[in-house]
């Protein structure tokens, strides 16, 4: 291999800045998309394994449409194809008014995006709770709410943390798709790195050891409130 | 803009279904590769090798961390790199889709491995077969049942992935259809319709795996 290494290429300035900047983007577009994904996908969920009928359908409908288009592409979309579709005005807005439009986009796609996941995995758990405590709630006089609030879903998330904690990382690798769109996260920033210096395995090095950290983390993390919420006697963990 | 012009789409037809043959078969040929890259990363992971389990483990581990474009970009500089000479784009793609695949499927594979009951593993070893004759003659017919479903849902995700190639400019579905939007200065048309095919196909793809995941339940 005829490749002319040089590892103080990352620690110069600019790039070294570069890299900063990329990792700041990746965890800011991660964690608020995550945001989005964790409110909205809880809702979806609960709606979607309590309801029948109309509201069943729709929920059906969101999961379905965001898990079976490109992310890639739902990024276009939301990107490109809604500023026209909108009245003039919100389009213009959005184009032209919009703080940072391509990270704010990305930010809602890969939130929007994430949800449908998420809501798949909230309503599994609340399937796995056994009926008799949602009975048990309403027999000791809880409303549906009260009784999702209080009774079903602690139970629910208790049971989805790993495929949970899968989500979440997924979510760290899935924001490099923001790059298509102009976002200057961490892939975008050692792509960028390599067209100016041509020393690119050295930056994709440093962006493979910063995403592994980052599963790291997130693993240790997760597995640690695993630990501290699970109920005695009744673990995921077969 | 004005209305929606469904005659680009139609002009656009040919470019658009090179693309899709582009997609689908790097579909079929990441699929192939990651199930025969996973089959034996997961059967070094299950055996008595403790050192090959580590490796396997590792490589596992390293690609699920990272995102597929990095892996693109990755194997697009390093490929002709390594063989010392360019190859275009597309074999550079397929290495990495195959070997990025290959972790994924592989914990398919393990998992539905380990699903089969002892019993099955400690008869086969009792009836003086190999490691790998259980795995091929006992383990292997039973665990693919259950698996079969969650390998579908698996390519509808690789299927998706695919379009991920238009980081290396490579005329998939996606970036076909991105060429046309541009050039013809339709986005609104060619995006939807795009949105369109893939919500179709990957459908049809979730309706498979379901089915089959419910033709296993009732088989047992």
């Amino acid at each position: 291999m005829n490749y002319a290494w040089n590892w103080g290429v990352l620690f110069q300035s600019p790039y070294l800045g570069w890299l900063g900047q990329g990792i700041a983007m990746t965890l800011a577009v991660s964690v608020a998309a995550w945001v989005i994904a964790l409110s909205l996908g809880t809702l979806i969920g609960v709606f979607h394994s309590g309801a029948s009928g109309v509201v069943r359908l729709a929920t059906g409908s969101y999961i379905n449409l965001f898990r079976n288009v490109p992310l890639l592409l739902q990024m276009f979309l939301w990107f490109f194809v809604v500023p026209e579709l909108l009245p003039k005005a919100a389009g213009i807005w959005l184009k032209r008014e919009l703080p940072h439009p391509e990270v704010v986009t990305a930010i809602v796609a890969l939130g929007l995006f994430t949800a449908s996941r998420v809501a798949v995995q909230v309503a599994a758990g609340i399937a796995a709770v056994s009926r008799g405590q949602s009975m048990a709630a309403r027999a000791s006089g809880l409303s549906t709410i009260q009784a999702y609030r209080f009774v079903l879903l602690p139970q629910a998330f208790r049971i989805v943390i790993p495929p949970m904690t899968s989500e979440f990382l997924t979510i760290f690798k899935n924001s490099s798709i923001a790059l298509t769109i102009g976002v200057y996260e961490l892939t975008a920033q050692t792509q960028q790195i390599q067209s100016f210096t041509y020393q690119g395995f050295e930056a994709f090095t440093a962006a493979t050891v910063v995403y592994m950290t980052i599963a790291l983390m997130v693993t240790t993390l997760m597995t640690v409130i695993e630990r501290k919420v699970s109920i005695p006697g009744r673990t995921a963990r077969g | 803009m004005s209305g929606f012009d469904i005659s680009v789409i139609l002009d656009a037809l040919p470019l658009l279904a090179k693309g899709l043959g582009l997609s689908l078969g790097l579909t079929a040929i990441a699929m192939i590769g990651g199930l025969a890259l996973g089959l034996v990363i997961a059967i070094v992971r299950l055996s008595r090798f403790r050192v090959l389990a580590l490796l396997a483990a590792l490589y596992v581990n390293g690609f699920r961390a990272v995102p597929l474009i990095l892996v693109i970009f990755w194997f697009y500089f390093l490929v002709p790199l390594l063989l010392g000479r360019p190859v275009g784009a597309l074999y550079s793609v397929l290495i990495a889709f195959v070997m990025f695949e290959g972790a994924y499927y592989s914990e398919i594979i393990r998992a539905g491995l380990k699903s089969v009951r002892p019993g099955q593993w400690q008869a086969a070893q009792a009836s003086g077969m190999t490691y790998l004759q259980a795995v091929r003659l006992v383990v292997l017919p039973q665990a693919l049942r259950k698996m079969a479903p969650l390998m579908v849902t698996q390519g509808v995700v690789l299927f998706q992935d695919t379009s991920l190639v238009y980081v290396v400019s490579l005329h998939d579905f996606m970036t076909s259809a991105s060429i046309v939007a541009n050039t013809q200065n339709r986005i609104v048309e060619l995006y939807v319709f795009a949105a369109l095919v893939y919500l179709a196909l990957c459908t049809a793809g979730g309706t498979l795996a379901q089915r089959l995941s419910s033709d296993r339940q009732r088989a047992h």
